[in-house]
This record gives structure tokens, sequence and C-alpha cells, in this order.
């Protein structure tokens, strides 16, 4: 993409935040989920409790040539027994314009905690899996992926 | 009308895990982009996918426009008994599908 053409598509992006909000300050935000807001989506999810790292695994590939389409999986280490089984599994990305991209209720009905669909990436990010288990622990695993052909352009 | 695909074996032992991906047709329209001569599209995009099997939910998800066209969906089901899986699709200016499919227990 032409850098000319990814300015344009962010100028037009920023107009559109700037004129929904008011004030100063608020000129200078980006056009996209920032960290800050990952991190309120999460907290969101998870209603503030601590998050351990692993259990969840979440694969996706970390060079995207289009970001349009990308394949997700997200896998928990889970018997998926009445006793102690996998209950949500959330998806969250860094820069898309919205921090959300899925979240999937499941039960021991489901035999495996597994979970596949495709999303879309606007640009090089960080994309979060979080899972809820039933004893109400809540486990992550990031993954850093880079975007060549970014999705918010398209017929933009 | 949408169209939809649900895909499972047509049969499977007592107790065997299987593998669903259900599939539907619809843009996942984000409301972030614009049209040809610059004015804003609209949001539209499925909200919520159902999947209950003899009536009981099994498998559900929550969907946002970070979800690529045509959604689709895989996940696992423990096949306990014979009996028929059914996806519904919701979403914005009334969406609504919903497709069937039947598992036989052997």
């Amino acid at each position: 993409m032409p850098p000319d053409r990814a300015r344009r598509c962010l100028l037009r992006l920023a107009a559109g935040t700037v004129a929904g909000t008011s004030g100063m300050l608020l000129l200078i935000r980006p056009a996209m989920a920032t960290p800050e807001a990952l991190q309120a989506a999460i907290a969101n999810f998870t209603s503030g409790a601590v998050v351990g790292t692993g259990r969840v695994e979440l694969q996706i590939a970390e060079l995207v040539e289009n970001g349009n389409a990308v394949p997700v999986t997200i896998s928990v280490d889970s018997p998926m027994t009445a006793a102690d089984h996998v209950k949500r599994i959330a998806l969250f990305n860094e820069r898309n314009p919205l921090p959300d991209v899925a979240v999937f209720e499941l039960s021991p009905a489901n035999g495996r905690a597994e979970v596949g669909t495709r999303m879309r990436l606007a640009t090089s990010q960080s994309v979060v899996a979080l899972a809820q288990l039933s004893d109400g622990s809540f486990w992550q695993h990031r993954v850093d992926v880079i975007v060549t052909l970014a999705a918010c352009i398209e017929g933009g | 009308m949408a169209r939809s695909i649900i895909h499972l074996p047509p049969t499977a032992r007592a107790g065997e895990i299987v593998a669903v991906r259900v599939l539907v047709q619809h843009p996942m329209e984000t409301g972030y982009r614009s049209s040809s001569v610059g004015e804003p599209l609209a949001r539209d995009i499925i909200r919520t996918v159902e999947c209950r099997f003899e009536g009981e939910s099994i498998f559900a998800a929550v969907l946002h426009p970070a979800i690529a066209a045509n959604p689709s969906l895989a996940f696992f089901m423990r096949a306990m008994r014979s009996g028929t899986l059914t996806v519904e699709w919701r979403g914005d200016n009334g969406f609504a599908h919903s497709d069937r499919a039947t598992l036989q227990v052997v």
C-alpha cells in the first residue's frame, strides 16, 4: 500500500473519531483501539480478576499476508468435565477500531475446549485470547502478529 | 435469504468427540468503512450465534466487527445420542437465520 493512501485512511478514521467527541486533547487520539482500551476490554471480561499466563493456546500466523480473514484457533488445556471445564473463551486485539473480537460460551457438552474462526486485522498488533474456567480462574495467551495487507482500507 | 453450511459427521460412536463447523453468508460490514462516493457505510454484522442439540445449548458466540465476512465457527461436541443440531444466527437490521443438521449415534 502506498504510504500516501495509508495516511489518508488514517486521517479519515481520525476525522470520524474527532467528529464524535469534543475537546482539544481528543484531537490527538489515535483512530484505533489502544493498549489501554485493550486492557479495559479485558478487565470488563474478567471483572478485574487476576489473569494467569498459560493453559490457553492461541494459534494464529505470526506473519499475515491478508488481514481481511485471518484464521485463529484457541484451545484450552481442560478435561471438559462437569467439575472442571472452560466456561468462556474471549478474543481481543490491540489496534483494530474496537478491542473486542468475539466471546464464545462453552460447556462440558463440547468435550474439547477448542474454537476456531476467522478475524480481521487492521494492522500489525497483539492478539489476546482469554479463557474463564469453571473454577473462576482466567488464563491468557498473547501473540504479536505482523500484517502486510490491512483489513480497514478495502473499498475505502 | 442467507445461505449457511453446518458441517458435522453424519454418524459417530457414543461418547466420541466430533468437530462441528458452521458458516453463514453475511458481509459483516464493520461500520468503519466508506462507500466509493465517500459516505460512511452503516454497521451490519451478526451479533450472536447459538447452537443447540435437541434443544440444549451447547455452544454460543457473541461476534464483533473484527470477525471476517461470512463468519465461520469451529467447535467440538460430545456425541451422546442421536439428534438434531440447530444453529441460529442473529444480527443487525433484524437479521435472523437458522439451519439444522442431524447426527446419528451408532
